[in-house]
């Protein structure tokens, strides 16, 4: 088992997330995390799911989910060859006396304090999967009060988007 | 021209070239059952909303073309369900149409709602709720576009009562157009000059030939590859008839109540050449050890399928029957360059397979009848002329394994799904796609009480199918398992013989109803039967409920476990265990 990241293009239609997370389920892959959102197309959006399976279940996912009518192009994105983001809010336990070694570390992922109360402080982050499971890992002791992640997004590195070459090409398995 | 949405609907399944339709009207459809009356249309009215779908189904499969069923919203569609989970199983071409409340007042739990493209979302190929008026002819168009082509499968299109009631300008889309859509046809060249390569290499070949040769209409195409290979065909339970039993290379049918013969073959083969199947675990047992010296040429239009169950070592996706005639011209090619093959060895060996251990049964004088009796006399009698339907269980297996099919399309089953009740409306179904047939539904007396109400649409639409009951008064094929698995504890598997009296049942419906308790009165009553054209007939085989149905092979357990049965001697089955013939 493995976490792969898939990108698929899908057209813009009712019920289309339904259809996608119900193959899922009905085939028994797990979604580790789904994100979904327009496109540069507005017909279309795209979505991100990093599914965590065998290299064989990924091929017979993969062409399950290209049997779908509304399903314009599956890729996989490798991770050393695709940019690989995610944002999530964190709302830390800070008392006056931790504050600053928060705010302190927030900094130094880059991360941003978005509220601030008196006894927490939330933290908006983005960044790689591993930037931000480092960031929780050191945030814990502190106490975390809350917390909401989208889900990977990701695209390929380079010049070409998924839909540059042609849709569904012809190719043998 | 300005239409309703109904009638939109109506005319595009008349643009569709429906000749025939199975339904039940309700209240969300009301609208579409009105402009019916003027429609070229048949619609033939059931008695409930499966038995449109099998029977829709049962047409489809005798056909070819794409069969189609309408139900109302909420329960007319839920009773759609199992027929359409049924036709997604065997790949069987389905449009569905059902009403829909009106679209204001989804998710209001209003009367007779249900999520009905939600509910059919994972036993469809494609579905989709219409909410717009001008969307029905496109929805129409795609619907049938999808459910022929590609790999087979049912279609459901929703349509809330006031978008039947809207208005429309007509117009009928001249083409479809779905990006995301566009199955593979063409063969990939090179693969199958490699499945070529390999085949005229292989010693011991054998077609392992599925539903899919049929769907594509590849009979002729694959008899000429058999021949000019020499190589030994197997006809899954989906593909009896794509090949002839009676052919000298025909091994009948494999997998777990198979032949002797093709389960051997198959496990012995250094070639498998899969065309149109999908390695399905009723065919191969426990897949670890399923024929595992065997290279693996697989070809299917569903490219999800090859290397689901079993790796490729070729692979080639596209329309079996354009695989297939490239295959036989690269075949002739690879013999012409490198000589022919030699396969003249393993034919010897399958063919004593064949003649040493065949099906077996001991039909004696005045015995209890046996269920195999009744099925050999009917292909007996009818030349193997007819079109012959079964549901699920031992009835199935009696009738895939002793009718003798020659010709395709003539025979009809409920194979992935496995459902009870589906010959009765199917053989309805396929009477009426080919009503110069003689069709006969092979029926087990549990199955058949499932959807026996259609009798009533038989007599009403002139409808005159055969049901041969093979009533052992047992849920058989349950029963048969708790006696070889679970000690003989026999547990809610009785049915009775009595109950109800199938004969008085049938002359209710307005059915002709017999009845046949000895293997001599067989051949009189089925005579009675076949000469009865004017009604349906139903007959009430009272057959042994102790016997079973042989060869079997555990569920999961290797095919090399193939027990024959109680037929055959010890000395038999340890002959047949360890093959007993040399194998080039």
């Amino acid at each position: 088992m493995s976490t792969h990241t898939i990108s698929v293009l899908v057209e813009d239609r009712p019920g289309v997330l339904a259809r996608i997370s119900g193959l899922f389920s009905r085939r028994g892959f797990n979604i580790d995390s789904l994100a979904v959102g327009p496109t540069e197309d507005p017909g279309r959006s795209r979505m991100t799911i990093v599914v965590d399976c065998a290299e064989r279940s990924l091929e017979q996912v993969t062409k399950q989910l290209n049997k779908l009518v509304h399903v314009l192009k599956i890729v996989e994105l490798e991770p050393d060859r695709a940019v690989e983001r995610e944002l999530v809010l964190v709302k830390v336990k800070a008392d006056p006396a931790v504050r600053y070694q928060i705010v302190e570390l927030a900094e130094m992922f880059r991360a941003k304090v978005v509220d601030v109360a008196p006894e927490a402080l939330t933290i908006e982050a983005t960044g790689s999967p591993a930037k931000i499971k480092a960031m929780l890992e050191l945030l814990d002791p502190y106490g975390i009060r809350e917390l909401a992640r989208t889900g990977r997004v990701a695209l390929a590195r380079g010049g070409k988007g998924i839909a540059d070459k042609p849709l569904r090409v012809a190719r043998p398995a | 021209m300005k239409l309703t949405g109904a009638q939109a609907l109506i005319r595009s399944l008349e643009a569709c070239d429906v000749e025939v339709m199975f339904g039940l009207p309700g209240g969300a459809i009301l609208p579409a059952y009105d402009p019916i009356r003027e429609s070229s249309v048949r619609h033939i009215l059931v008695r409930h909303e499966q038995g449109a779908g099998h029977a829709a189904e049962g047409y489809a499969w005798a056909t070819g073309k794409v069969g189609v069923c309408m139900a109302t919203s909420g329960p007319g569609a839920t009773n759609l369900v199992t027929a359409l989970c049924d036709a997604y199983m065997d790949s069987v071409p389905l449009v569905a149409i059902t009403g829909q409340v009106p679209s204001w007042a989804i998710g209001s739990d209003a009367f007779q709602e249900c999520d009905t493209t939600g509910i059919t979302m994972p036993v469809t190929k494609h579905n989709e709720l219409v909410l717009d008026v001008d969307r029905i002819p496109g929805a129409v168009a795609e619907a049938f576009h999808i459910a022929a082509s590609g790999r087979p499968g049912p279609v459901l299109v929703d349509v809330p009562k006031d978008i039947l009631q809207a208005t429309t300008e007509w117009a009928w889309p001249a083409t479809t157009d779905l990006p995301g859509y566009r199955p593979v046809a063409r063969p990939n060249s090179k693969r199958v000059r490699e499945a070529a390569a390999v085949l005229r290499a292989a010693r011991r070949p054998v077609l392992y030939v599925g539903g899919g040769v049929t769907k594509a209409g590849a009979e002729t195409a694959l008899r000429e590859l058999a021949e000019a290979a020499g190589a030994p065909v197997t006809t899954t339970l989906m593909a009896r008839g794509a090949f002839p039993d009676s052919h000298p290379l025909a091994l009948g049918m494999p997998g777990m109540h198979g032949n002797y013969a093709a389960v051997a073959a198959l496990q012995e083969a250094d070639l498998l050449v899969a065309l149109g199947a999908r390695f399905d675990d009723r065919v191969t047992g426990n897949l670890a050890t399923f024929a595992p010296a065997a290279k693996i040429v697989h070809a299917d239009i569903d490219p999800a399928e090859i290397g689901k169950n079993r790796t490729a070592d070729v692979p080639i996706v596209g329309d079996v029957r354009a695989v297939i005639e490239e295959l036989v011209t690269a075949f002739r090619a690879a013999v012409a360059e490198e000589g022919p093959g030699d396969t003249a060895g393993w034919q010897r060996a399958t063919a004593q397979w064949k003649q040493r251990f065949p099906f077996r049964y001991d039909q004696q004088d005045g015995g209890p009848l046996k269920p195999q009796h009744v099925v050999e006399r009917v292909s007996a009698l009818t030349g193997g002329e007819a079109v012959v339907v079964a549901g699920v269980g031992q009835h199935q297996m009696y009738a895939a394994q002793h009718f003798r099919f020659d010709r395709p399309r003539s025979w009809i089953n409920s194979g992935g799904l496995g459902t009870m009740g589906f010959a009765v409306p199917a053989a309805m179904g396929a009477k009426v796609g080919r009503p110069d047939e003689l069709v006969v539904a092979i029926d087990g007396d549990g199955c058949f009480q499932m959807t026996a109400q259609e009798l009533a649409t038989c007599t009403t639409e002139r409808i005159p199918i055969k049901v041969l009951i093979l009533n052992n008064g047992h849920l058989g094929m349950v029963r048969q398992w708790q006696e070889l698995f679970y000690d003989e504890r026999y547990s809610e598997v009785h049915l009775g013989f009595e109950v109800p009296d199938y004969v008085k049942l049938a002359e209710a419906y307005g059915a002709l109803g017999l009845r046949c308790e000895r293997a001599e009165e067989v051949d009189a009553t089925l005579e009675k039967a076949l000469a009865t054209d004017d009604q349906a007939v139903v007959v009430d085989f009272r057959v042994d409920a102790h016997e079973g149905v042989f060869p079997m092979v555990p569920a999961g357990r290797p095919n090399d476990e193939i027990i024959l049965g109680p037929e055959f001697s010890p000395e038999e089955q340890a002959a047949a265990t360890r093959r007993e013939v040399r194998l080039p």
